[in-house]
């Protein structure tokens, strides 16, 4: 089963869509982009295990004004603004996951940050288009423990990633098949170069990592190709 | 058997009843294990919020159904996918379950069978509503009793 799953953690205090954040100084924050309320509070619960902040968000539209990269607002947002992962649904009105995801790969200062994708829907058209668009992850509701404990896997080791050549954001396997190819140790992650534009994320880690997380309810009939209609009536 | 030996042994065997007989699965344990001092209420917040979506959503679905002029099984289907993430991120399995058959009957464009589907769903969440609410008054009672749930 393919996981994804996103979320962005924010380090400072912000009253956003109601949920009222007031982080410890060793706190960051995390953002969830969830329509459902019950999914929204389960996965806030989750993440807010190992004392992450999760910052939920109802739309990829208020994610997007939340890292500043809303076309509207024109700014870039990044005082102090730390975000170590993006969880977001794929589903969504007006802005899907995968639409989001790709904002965020175009952008020069959050294009490093992992993005992880939600479905309740097993679709493999769905999970692939997302992977080849530089998805960390893409998790099938719902989520889990164990799937936010692999994200958390995710965390740690994306604050050493460099950019690929075009820097559209560097999915899993094209990072493992580099990795094969080259002479370096097993561990080339870390000695991936980094440029300028990730300074984002060349910052010292913090313990604690901000999860953005962002999903909506929607019609998912419109958002496929007709493959999906193959996987509605499998068990699920 | 003292008496807080005597409702932990009702909560266990109530909570053990409700897996059993497919009101809640896995999904459910895991949310209690969740529970913990920091969010000593998680369940019964979640629950709350999942009942509230259901009676909205259920709601939603009544009146896409009742439109004389045609039924917008898109509309409809929308409602029954929202529905079928909740109870899936809850464990209402029975909820869950009814959703699915729900969106096949939505594809079909049938809307007798969705009209049958609203009625069970509407049933299975009354039916959970009942049973959660029961199950949170004797972990009320064990907690008020100086027992524990773990």
């Amino acid at each position: 089963m393919a996981r994804n799953g996103a979320v962005t953690w924010r380090r400072r205090t912000e009253k956003i869509d109601g949920f009222d954040l007031s982080p410890t100084d060793s706190e960051e924050v995390y953002r969830c982009v969830d329509d459902s309320h019950v999914d929204r509070k389960v996965i806030e619960r989750l993440l807010r295990i190992p004392l992450a902040r999760v910052t939920a968000v109802d739309s990829g539209r208020r994610a997007l004004q939340f890292l500043g990269l809303d076309e509207e607002k024109n700014s870039n947002g990044l005082d102090g603004l730390k975000v170590d992962l993006i969880i977001t649904d794929y589903c969504m009105p007006g802005m899907t996951g995968y639409e989001l995801l790709k904002k965020i790969k175009e952008s020069s200062a959050f294009r490093e940050i992992p993005v992880v994708i939600m479905s309740s829907e097993n679709v493999l058209a769905r999970i692939d288009r997302c992977l080849e668009e530089g998805a960390e992850d893409f998790i099938v509701k719902p989520v889990k423990l164990s799937d936010v404990k692999r994200i958390k896997d995710y965390m740690t080791r994306e604050f050493r990633v460099g950019e690929g050549e075009r820097g559209g954001g560097i999915n899993k396997r094209k990072l493992r098949d580099s990795c094969d190819l080259s002479s370096s140790p097993p561990s080339t992650l870390s000695s991936s170069p980094v440029s300028p534009a990730s300074s984002l994320s060349s910052q010292s880690p913090s313990p604690t990592p901000s999860i953005l997380s962002a999903s909506a309810p929607c019609s998912p009939s419109s958002l496929d190709s007709p493959t999906r209609r193959l996987k509605m009536t499998s068990s699920e | 058997m003292d008496v807080v030996s005597q409702l932990q042994r009702q909560f266990i065997d109530y909570s053990a009843s409700l897996h059993r007989e497919g009101f809640v699965d896995d999904q459910f344990t895991q949310l209690q294990k969740l529970q913990d001092e920091n969010s000593p209420d998680f369940v019964v917040e979640v629950a709350s919020l999942f009942f509230e979506d259901c009676e909205k959503l259920i709601n939603n679905m009544a009146r896409a159904l009742e439109q004389q002029q045609g039924v917008d099984f898109k509309q409809v289907d929308a409602s029954v996918h929202q529905l079928k993430g909740s109870s899936s991120s809850i464990g209402a399995m029975r909820v869950k379950n009814v959703c699915i058959n729900f969106r096949s009957f939505c594809e079909a464009q049938n809307r007798e069978g969705c009209l049958r589907c609203l009625q069970q769903v509407t049933h299975e969440y009354s039916l959970l509503k009942s049973k959660l609410q029961t199950l949170f008054r004797l972990e009320q009672q064990l907690l008020a009793a100086g027992g524990s749930i773990k």
